[in-house]
């Protein structure tokens, strides 16, 4: 394996192999010495089309504790159609001699084509383009889960809902992509116009009533962030009609189990897709998957950069 | 004096066919000697009521010169050029300059289209009654690239244009509905996450543009139609007695949307790639006569607009040289029509939308435009052709049909597989 762009490049055996990975990798953020020499003398170079401070950084502190070198390039989202094409910039920084390209893009499909035009001879990792994917945040989910849920080598006979602007999110996508793949059942639920029908043909259940949802007693409830730049396309009334209806808070935070636990691949907009009580409740399991985010990259760095596999 | 021996014609009856001064002296047998033609099916030389020319103003992707030798290429003795080049041709400076070129090529007919509304605005009318009279003589009047949606332009345009003696052409797309959109909506959208470009932006369009046709008693073209829905549409309008035509492009014919898997921005034009059904509904009401003719959109762009980013990449393909083809493969090979009706999808009817009188017809005394195809041939299709640009999604096909020569106004503009310089 080369690249990973998007889920559906793993099959459920890759997918496990990543996760039994990261969990061993784990032991090193908790050693004295954080570091391997996996990937000594590699270069890894992280191309930042969209503000992304966590990923980034995430990516950044995987790459070195397994030795790799690292360069963080960012590019304002506006040079993508001003500045240097994409095919140049990934040029040069193969030139200068990236073994791997980290890519966020504001584009869905940028990372595939960044790995199949034949521009560059490196890895890619997609690290979010567009609403398309976001894969390493669906494994550190995925991950997360089954630490929490002890649930063996996958997630079989969990449910996971997975609620908010659903149309806009690549870590939805993914996620169905991925959890389905580990043998969850993925309910979606959101305003229909977050959610269209079609999502149905990536293996999920969808609903269009939060209550009802939870009545189900889902094990894991996700939380999605819904970008306020989204009220401007009349995709709901209000923001204070979203979360009257949509956030995980008051008689909704109480419907949940108590194992059931609190996903949200962040940055949380408090008070409006979740209330604090949600966010700071013991069920949260957010620092979980931040953790799990460092071990799960460097699990796929070293997957894609090592030679393994 | 020229002569094709052993011609089949369209009717199936094989013959010889006389040239003299440019034009069909006669169709018969005769003793005389001439160009072996057997196993060749000469045709009224195929209209293109659609292509982009991209001159002036984007010289990089294609030339009148370049697209008229694609043109012949493709089995063409007549291109409709699109209005959307820079400057825009919205006045009659611009299309007598169009015109002048595709004389100055001398391969093939340049007919200037000219733009509805000024610089393509959508707002005011442009030169709409100059262009006519001027010397390139516009009788087809488009926005292609973009829909002429405020619905009283279209109105104005529509009635002003029938009292040219014209017909405006709409590229059907409901703006709002297809703000940012990227590809057919649906499943696969919602998928890659691509913004999607629903069906109902086209058939709102034209279902409204009918009616308005109809309250007014003037033609309307439609370009490139692409959903069974819309399909159903103009079925309903016609049997309303609404004088509507429409027109199915070679790769919605062909190819459906699940190519964008591969975020390719080959495969990226405007009005999306429909799905397999959609594309079935077309296919089906070319046959019937629902959908009247095949009009390339021949769109080149230079590869710097296609080797970027999906969301990045522009819209188009190019279709000349494989229109004939794609034809022949929906109504011969499927042995669901014949060649009648391939001749009126690809001359006859374009010529009469288009009021080209002098072509679209094979007929003694008529002007010598015939266009020879070999039905036996098979090819793999290269992604270079004589077009200056190489978006051709058509690439690795194995397609049937390859046009052998053509002529236009009774000379080689093609022979043998080459373009004959004017």
């Amino acid at each position: 394996m080369k690249h990973l762009t998007s889920i559906r490049e793993l099959d459920r055996a890759s997918a496990v192999s990543i996760l039994d990975n990261a969990d061993e990798l784990a032991g090193v953020n908790s050693r004295e010495v954080k570091k391997l020499p996996a990937l000594r003398g590699k270069t890894v170079v992280n191309l930042f089309y969209e503000n992304s401070t966590r990923t980034r950084i995430s990516f950044e502190i995987a790459a070195k504790r397994l030795s790799a070198d690292v360069i963080n390039f960012s590019l304002a989202t506006s040079s993508v159609s001003k500045g240097e094409s994409l095919k140049d910039t990934a040029q040069t920084l193969e030139a200068l001699g990236a073994d791997a390209i980290v890519i966020r893009h504001p584009m869905s499909g940028a990372a595939h084509t960044l790995a199949t035009k034949g521009w560059i001879s490196g890895s890619v990792v997609n690290a979010g383009d567009g609403s398309h994917e976001h894969p390493t945040q669906a494994l550190l989910d995925a991950l997360t889960i089954r630490q929490l849920k002890n649930s063996g080598s996958d997630l079989k006979g969990l449910s996971v809902l997975i609620v908010g602007d659903i149309q806009h999110s690549r870590v939805a996508r993914s996620n169905c992509l991925l959890l389905t793949l580990l043998g969850a059942k993925v309910t979606l639920a959101g305003p229909e116009t977050l959610l269209p029908q079609t999502f149905r043909e990536m293996g999920c259940e969808i609903s269009h009533s939060f209550e009802e949802a939870l009545e189900t007693k889902p094990d894991v409830v996700m939380m999605l962030r819904v970008q306020r730049e989204r009220m401007q396309g009349s995709f709901f009334p209000s923001e204070r009609e979203y979360a009257a209806k949509w956030s995980l808070a008051g008689e909704r935070l109480k419907m949940l189990g108590k194992e059931t636990a609190i996903l949200h691949p962040g940055p949380i907009n408090r008070g409006f897709e979740i209330s604090s009580a949600a966010a700071d409740d013991p069920r949260s399991a957010v620092l979980a998957q931040v953790k799990n985010g460092l071990s799960v990259r460097m699990a796929v760095l070293y997957k894609l950069m090592a030679g393994e596999g | 004096m020229r002569l094709l021996k052993g011609v089949r014609l369209a009717s199936g009856e094989v013959t010889d066919i006389t040239i003299e001064a440019g034009k069909i002296a006669r169709i018969g047998k005769s003793k005389e000697s001439g160009l072996d033609c057997s196993g060749l099916i000469a045709l009224p030389g195929f209209v293109d009521l659609h292509t982009h020319l991209r001159q002036p103003g984007f010289e990089a992707s294609e030339t009148v010169l370049s697209g008229s030798r694609s043109g012949v290429a493709g089995g063409y003795t007549a291109l409709f050029a699109m209005a959307n080049s820079d400057p825009v041709a919205d006045n009659a400076s611009v299309v007598e300059q169009v015109m002048t070129l595709g004389q100055e090529a001398g391969l093939l007919e340049v007919r200037p289209i000219g733009a509805v509304t000024k610089g393509l605005g959508g707002e005011e009318l442009s030169a709409l009654g100059l262009m006519a009279s001027s010397a390139a003589k516009v009788r087809v009047f488009s926005d292609d690239g973009h829909c002429v949606h405020d619905p009283l332009v279209m109105l104005r345009a529509l009635t002003y244009v029938k009292g040219l003696g014209g017909v405006v052409a709409q590229h059907a797309q409901e703006p709002r509905l297809t703000e940012g959109s990227q590809m057919n909506a649906g499943a696969l959208s919602t998928e890659l996450g691509l913004k999607g470009w629903p069906a109902v932006a086209e058939e709102s369009i034209i279902a409204r543009d009918a009616l308005l046709a109809e309250q007014v008693g003037a033609r309307l073209h439609i370009c490139h139609l692409t959903t069974a829905g819309a399909v159903d549409v103009v079925r309903w309008a016609k049997a309303r007695g609404i004088q509507i035509t429409a027109e199915v492009t070679p790769h919605h014919l062909m190819l459906t949307e699940d190519l964008v898997r591969t975020y390719d921005p080959v495969f990226k034009v405007n009005p999306p790639l429909r799905t397999r059904e959609d594309t079935l509904a077309l296919r089906e009401a070319l046959i019937d006569g629902t959908i009247d003719i095949i009009g390339t959109d021949h769109a080149p762009h230079s590869s710097e607009k296609k080797d970027c980013e999906w969301d990045q990449a522009a819209f188009g393909m190019v279709g000349l040289e494989h229109a004939a083809s794609v034809a022949q493969e929906v109504l011969i090979e499927s042995g669901a029509s014949d060649w009648e009706r391939f001749t009126e999808v690809l001359s006859s009817k374009p010529a009469q939308i288009g009021s080209l009188g002098d072509q679209g017809s094979l007929k003694e005394g008529q002007e010598a435009n015939i266009t020879l195809v070999d039905p036996a041939a098979s090819r793999e299709i290269q992604a270079e052709t004589l077009s200056l640009s190489r978006n051709n999604p058509f690439a690795g096909l194995t397609l049937k049909g390859q046009v052998v020569h053509t002529l236009f106004r009774g000379k080689f503009s093609f022979r043998d597989g080459k373009v004959k310089n004017a």
